[in-house]
């Protein structure tokens, strides 16, 4: 706006301002490095060297609660968990409701998308009103569902009653546990995929469409060699997405079951939260939280790469 | 689904003269779309439901939250719950968890008015500037956002004992800061990249520096952007729970959701203010999200995908 104003006037000759010349030491690069350094340092002091520190420790017996300094034990704590049977247990849990969660979503959520996008008016107000689970904390839908799915009072069984069905014990159930964390997580983050797919359906393009319908594709045939191929690359990194994040998964756990009964939802985080937290155990805690990490990165890596992908296509 | 059933109900009525998309008969073009329009009303119905029932909890009598069969309609409705949400019962003062909601407003306003203030200018460096390995550090920043929370807050939890930030909320402004920068990093970057650098060049032909051009010429053509992305980055803090139920303890320090949560702890649950503090921490977040609904997918995928 102020290159625009100083040009106007055609035969003025052109004069710096002062501050150019006070300035003129500060080139691009000292420029770029003040501009960048301060934000990697907040993150080297926060993300990476808390990690180092975790990396430590993972060697060591240190316990949260104890005086003792630590004792260097080596890759103890690391085989110790890698031959647990209790941690293959909670590995297994977490990959059910991993593939569970967001293959459930990774349908409703496309579903969803599909059939607004097939619609020509009140899009805006439907995507609005879907996305609301999404914006949620998860406390809010953990508190909700937990409300919901209450044995006794809980509005799901008030609606099963009224169809003569009988009382199902939602969280509290051993086998039905694991199945109400996945459905809720699914309430919650069905939206996320709908919102993505939304986008990749509505940039195809319509002559793609036009062209197939000339040539009297089946409605089949346009979904299978049009619909999903332009949008399947936007969809797969919406579900790497999720995936990291449910891999994650420590909240809803939190609130809905406390990881039981039994260990029956005890999701690898929430495990780690037991062994950090009420065992202090940080140590073993560490070793965990590092393997959890390296699982992470490589699921992070394979997200970052479709996305550079996807950039450069 | 719908696919399949319109198939049908298209092939019950062959050798129609139309070729193609216009071919289909118009009844069995009907059918579908009212079959179309019913089931994603369903899913509506079922999307919005645990929000409604939540909502009319919160204006329920107890003996109503508690009702069997569950009332859906016809109840009295009265606002004390949202009152006990505000209010010490029984008595006049603030409640415990209106200094909650407090400490909440404090952390989620600062730590995105810090990550705002790192986030913008390193932004717009890396989109400007041809940075060693810049897309390994964009990487690498854009990884850190992706670490199990649990996991991160051992070490952060043992950091802040030893330098005194364990129960303040300054530990969790600086959390959440950090916590909030790859994003606000990721998704400021994409707006810097649609300003083109041609304005700033043209700037500093007429004599400004490149610091000038920056705060004079771009930083106001990305005001929108920064709104955008400070309000969610502020819903982020706003409803992070997992650092925060680690790293505070007292209610001087402690934010909402913690609390919130805690209200399940004892042995009597009291629905009905559950549902209303729910409800109370969740309306600014529903208001601002509605305000970025055109940045929604940027916004939730932490930058990285735009449209």
């Amino acid at each position: 706006m102020a290159a625009h104003d100083s040009s106007m006037p055609p035969a003025a000759p052109l004069v710096a301002p002062p501050a150019a010349r006070r300035l003129r030491w500060l080139g691009d690069r000292t420029l770029a490095g003040l501009f960048v350094s301060p934000a990697l340092a907040l993150l080297l002091f926060l993300s990476v060297f808390p990690l180092l520190w975790a990396l430590y420790l993972s060697f060591t017996n240190y316990s949260a609660t104890r005086d003792a300094p630590a004792e260097w034990v080596g890759v103890g704590n690391y085989l110790d968990i890698l031959t647990s049977g209790g941690v293959h247990e909670r590995a297994i849990t977490t990959l059910i409701y991993v593939v569970g969660a967001v293959g459930l979503q990774m349908v409703l959520g496309f579903t969803i998308a599909y059939l607004i996008s097939r619609r020509t008016r009140g899009r805006g107000i439907m995507t609005t009103l879907f996305l609301v689970p999404m914006m949620l904390s998860p406390v809010v839908v953990g508190l909700f569902w937990k409300f919901m799915l209450d044995a006794q009072f809980g509005v799901v069984n008030s609606f099963l009653g009224t169809l003569g069905l009988g009382q199902v014990e939602w969280l509290t159930n051993q086998r039905l546990a694991l199945l109400s964390v996945i459905i809720v997580d699914t309430w919650q983050w069905t939206p996320f995929i709908m919102l993505i797919a939304l986008a990749g359906l509505t940039a195809v393009p319509r002559y793609l469409y036009e062209a197939a319908s000339i040539d009297r594709a089946s409605e089949w045939f346009r979904f299978r060699h049009i619909t999903l191929p332009l949008v399947w690359p936007l969809l797969l990194i919406a579900v790497l997405f999720r995936a990291i994040e449910a891999f994650r998964l420590f909240d809803l756990v939190y609130i809905l079951t406390q990881g039981g009964p039994g260990v029956s939802t005890e999701t690898l985080s929430f495990h780690v939260y037991k062994v950090a937290f009420l065992g202090f155990d940080t140590g073993v805690a560490s070793a965990y939280g590092i393997l959890m990490v390296i699982v992470v990165i490589l699921l992070a890596q394979l997200y970052l790469r479709y996305l550079d992908r996807l950039r450069e296509a | 689904m719908a696919l399949q059933v319109d198939d049908a109900v298209a092939g019950e009525t062959p050798g129609h003269a139309h070729p193609g998309r216009r071919g289909v008969p118009r009844r069995a073009g009907a059918v579908r779309r009212w079959f179309e329009i019913a089931l994603l009303a369903f899913l509506a119905v079922v999307m919005l439901f645990p929000v409604v029932w939540m909502l009319e909890t919160s204006l329920k009598e107890n003996r109503d939250v508690y009702a069997v069969p569950a009332k859906l309609l016809g109840f009295d409705v009265t606002f004390d719950h949202y009152k006990d949400v505000f209010i010490q019962r029984g008595g006049s003062g603030a409640s415990d968890l209106a200094t909650n909601f407090k400490n909440s407003v404090l952390v989620a306003g600062l730590s995105t008015a810090l990550a705002t203030l790192l986030g913008v200018p390193a932004a717009w460096a890396y989109s400007r500037f041809p940075i060693k390995m810049k897309k390994d550090q964009l990487f690498f920043i854009l990884s850190t956002r992706f670490m199990p929370p649990v996991v991160v807050v051992i070490p952060i939890f043992l950091m802040y004992r030893d330098l005194g930030l364990i129960d303040t909320k300054l530990g969790l402004i600086l959390i959440y800061t950090a916590f909030n920068l790859p994003f606000t990093i990721w998704m400021m970057k994409g707006f810097v990249d649609e300003v083109p650098g041609e304005y700033e060049d043209a700037a500093m032909l007429d004599g400004y520096s490149r610091l000038e051009a920056f705060f004079r010429v771009t930083l106001p053509l990305l005001v929108p952007g920064i709104a955008a992305t400070a309000v969610f980055a502020l819903i982020f803090s706003w409803n992070e729970f997992v650092l925060a139920i680690f790293l505070t303890s007292s209610e001087s320090a402690r934010t909402a959701p913690p609390a919130i949560a805690g209200l399940i702890g004892g042995t009597t649950i009291d629905w009905g203010l559950v549902a209303a503090s729910a409800m109370v921490f969740a309306a600014p977040v529903l208001l601002f999200a509605f305000l970025v609904r055109k940045h929604l997918v940027a916004g939730v995928t932490l930058g990285a995908v735009r449209r």
